[in-house]
């Protein structure tokens, strides 16, 4: 019961609006895939704002440290759907993610200095927690396929390094 | 031949800084380390091994050492000093490891 009503919750945050389908159908592995890749694309593009904005050390090391994690996690999935033979296909939820990103990175870019520094981070700590809240409750559940299955878990452990190095990070900044 | 290794033997006793310490290996697995807690010795080197597609790095709490460890790859740390070393992953925090060193 609080399973699916976390899932309920988050599924209407994630798709704030859209919907996939009917309400409570599962994505597919093929959706599942081009979520969970366009959210590490995400964060690599804010981590590029963050690179070419940022002056504090900090910030700039945490940075990096997404680009190089999510470039990996990305790689590994594009070798996998190759693999497995799917081609990841484009959903409302990898829309709505995408259009609160170029929302969220539009207002970041308009910060500078300090106060761009805070809302960086801050928004990485609440990005990460709404990606693994997704991996738990929808992603990993609702994957057919053990590999990708497999692949999303260890997805989701690093992931949730990054919310703690974040929180770390936004706490510091304070 | 004999004699030479009596000798090795006598200066590890003695805690010569050439006596050749013992690998310690720790394996890097799905962000964990394997086993969590080592005991060790002072002269004993340690070695992570990283099994994970992504970088990790051992670095002390109280900042005593920073061993980057790439992904597939290993990191290597001689211990020098007697105590407890708690340490973590810079790049991922909710790894934790610790040293104890006698
Ligand atoms: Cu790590």
């Amino acid at each position: 019961m609080g399973i699916v009503k976390t899932c309920a919750a988050f599924a209407a945050f994630l798709l704030a609006g859209g919907s996939a389908g009917a309400q409570g159908a599962k994505p597919t592995d093929p959706q599942i895939a081009h979520i969970a890749y366009t959210a590490g694309v995400i964060d690599i593009e804010a981590a590029k704002l963050a690179l070419g904005k940022s002056k504090n050390k900090e910030v700039i090391a945490f940075a990096k440290d997404m680009v190089r994690d999510h470039t990996a996690v990305n790689q590994k999935a594009l070798a996998l759907v190759k693999k497995l033979n799917v081609t990841p296909e484009d959903n409302d939820t990898s829309r709505s993610l995408a259009q609160k990103a170029d929302e969220e990175r539009a207002t970041l870019s308009k910060l500078r200095g300090p106060a761009f520094d805070k809302a960086y981070a801050e928004n990485e700590v609440a990005y990460h927690k709404t990606v693994n809240g997704a991996l738990e409750t929808m992603l990993i559940p609702d994957a057919s396929n053990p590999e990708l299955k497999d692949l999303l878990s260890t997805g989701l452990k690093i992931f949730q390094g990054h919310q703690e190095h974040a929180e770390h990070l936004a706490e510091a900044l304070k | 031949m004999r004699h030479a290794l009596l000798l090795a033997a006598a200066a590890c006793i003695a805690g010569n800084e050439a006596c050749a310490g013992e690998v310690i290996k720790i394996k890097i697995d799905q962000l964990a380390y394997a086993p969590a807690s080592v005991t060790a010795h002072v002269g004993d080197t340690v070695e992570w091994k990283n099994a994970d597609f992504i970088a990790h790095t051992a670095t002390s709490i109280e900042g005593r050492f920073d061993v980057m460890i790439p992904a597939g790859g290993t990191g290597r740390l001689e211990l020098k000093k007697v105590g407890s070393f708690p340490y973590t992953c810079r790049f991922h925090p909710n790894m934790k490891g610790e040293l104890q060193v006698m």
